[in-house]
């Protein structure tokens, strides 16, 4: 009788400390994880089939904007076939849009730039990781989190130097002689591409 | 040569001692053909050949399901590493499945090989679900058709609805370049207010949850943000590089696209090889039943043989003593 009464008093007290270091469930942010109108929608039409899942039951959470400017960037570097970095906190990426390179601080403006073969590179602290990525998109939130989509991104020490010169000077012949719109166009890309690696290797 | 006399007497006799049960064991184990009058002996041939064949099948089963296995293995990773690809889109332009346009086309992926459970008839009837939910005045749905199985299904009551069937895409393996070709072709192809692509997300080798993905083309997109809702702060975002905006939303839209598709489509085909898998470990376990079954009549059948040949010797040497 005794013992359930030791019993009885201890656990109030480790329940107390186990929420003041653990939130309950329903402390947490709530994400929304299904269109409700469109759920609605669906059910009055095919009552007999659930309702697919969309993509935004599977997203990630984001948090808002904040108020004051972060101290750090969140960046999200995907690929088609991996993940290359993501929710990294750095100091700052330099990304190759179109208009030029663009530095990429915490607190920069919501953007959303068009990418150019180039070089992306990582400050985090004092190192500094240079890829060169084939074009993309890149996502600029108001939140201080940073999407950049590429197709193609290698780290800039394992690209050859003679193969790049090699194809410069093939693209360079290709578009001297070429004759179609077609292939003046496919070999323009190729010069382009192949001088911007020479720009990423030497500069 | 005694035994034999006995035999051949003993041949005389039986039919007078137990008629019924002879024949009616005859007639469920024995078909007409194979049994001519006259013969006693109950074959267990049939029994043999249903076994030999059942095992066989089994063999195949298993075997199926450990390929499926192998497969499904190498393609999952290519699938976990493909998710963070849409994921960005869906942050920048929100999820709108409700979004109400008037040219809607549905992408339906499926397979090409059978044998794997009922995926394929789950999209195909999601499909058929998002015309009937899209149907209506000046609205109008278009089927583009990946693989064989959907294709199949679909022609058999939306064949002027389907614009476009690919398939075969999975002789090489699957990568980025392939998907970008084949996404370049439809948005050449096909016109469009909002894309929905149907498929199958592996969530685990047991579970496959059906998922369709909204993409707006560039107009309603435009639209759409300046309405508000959940496109609305997209007006917000600075454009760098291209002149204009509604350039930058196309090249955005085909680029969603093409990411969006190749995710899709790697989930769509690890969902295959895992739903292959539990469709062949479900049959090769049915196989094992029905062995164990087959060899239980086989005994009974083969003791029952054996007990009518010893009656008719036993009744044949009673009859000439007595």
């Amino acid at each position: 009788m005794f013992r359930r009464a030791t019993g009885l008093l201890a656990r109030p007290l480790l329940s107390s400390a186990r929420a003041r270091a653990r939130p309950f469930s329903t402390d947490l942010p709530v994400a929304p994880n299904a269109d409700e109108s469109f759920v609605e929608a669906w059910k009055k039409v095919v009552p007999n089939l659930d309702p697919p899942k969309t993509p935004l039951s599977f997203m990630k959470h984001r948090p808002p904007t904040p108020s004051s400017i972060p101290t750090k960037l969140t960046v999200n570097f995907v690929l088609p076939y991996a993940s290359e970095l993501s929710t990294k906190e750095v100091d700052m990426v330099i990304i190759p849009a179109t208009t030029g390179q663009l530095g990429v601080l915490p607190g920069h403006v919501a953007t959303i730039a068009e990418l150019k073969p180039g070089v992306l590179s990582v400050h985090e602290g004092n190192d500094v990781s240079k890829y060169f990525i084939s074009s993309g998109f890149a996502f600029i939130h108001a939140n201080s989190y940073a999407d950049i989509i590429a197709i193609e991104a290698v780290p800039i020490d394992r690209i050859d130097p003679s193969l790049v010169q090699k194809g410069l000077a093939e693209f360079t012949q290709k578009l001297s002689s070429a004759s179609t719109d077609l292939e003046k166009a496919e070999a323009q890309i190729g010069v382009e591409l192949h001088s911007a690696l020479n720009f990423a290797l030497t500069g | 040569m005694a035994m034999a006399a006995l035999r051949r007497e003993g041949r005389r006799f039986a039919p007078l001692i137990s008629p019924q049960p002879i024949t009616a064991v005859r007639s469920s184990l024995i078909s007409e053909e194979q049994a001519p009058l006259g013969v006693r002996s109950i074959s267990t041939q049939i029994v043999r050949t249903r076994m030999k064949s059942v095992k066989n099948i089994q063999k195949i089963t298993k075997a199926m399901k450990m390929v499926a296995a192998s497969k499904l293995r190498a393609i999952q990773v290519k699938a976990e590493n493909s998710r963070g690809l849409w994921q960005p889109f869906t942050a920048l332009l929100g999820d709108t499945p409700s979004v109400d346009v008037k040219k809607n086309v549905v992408v339906t992926i499926s397979s090409d090989k059978g044998l794997c459970g009922g995926i394929n008839s789950t999209s195909v009837k999601i499909s058929k679900a998002w015309h009937k939910l899209n149907s209506g005045l000046d609205k109008e749905t278009k089927y583009v058709v990946l693989g064989e199985k959907a294709k199949a299904q679909l022609i058999r009551d939306s064949r002027k609805d389907i614009e476009l069937s690919v398939s075969d895409l999975q002789k090489n393996p699957l990568n980025y370049t392939q998907v970008s070709v084949l996404a370049d072709d439809i948005l050449k192809n096909v016109e469009f207010d909002a894309l929905r692509i149907v498929f199958n997300k592996f969530h685990s080798v047991v579970q496959f949850l059906p998922t369709t993905a909204t993409i707006l083309s560039p107009e309603v997109v435009e639209r759409e943000s300046e309405s508000g809702g959940s496109l609305g702060d997209l007006d917000s975002y600075e454009i760098e590089g291209g002149e204009t905006k509604s350039e930058i939303l196309q090249n955005l839209s085909e680029f969603q696209f093409s990411c969006v598709l190749f995710n899709a489509v790697l989930e769509n085909a690890t969902s295959e090889q895992g739903a292959r898998m539990s469709a062949m470990d479900s049959s090769s376990r049915n196989a094992g039943d029905m062995l164990d079954r087959l060899t239980l009549t086989y005994n009974r059948t083969r003791q029952a043989s054996i007990t009518t040949e010893l009656t008719e010797i036993i009744s044949g040497a009673s009859a000439l003593e007595g």
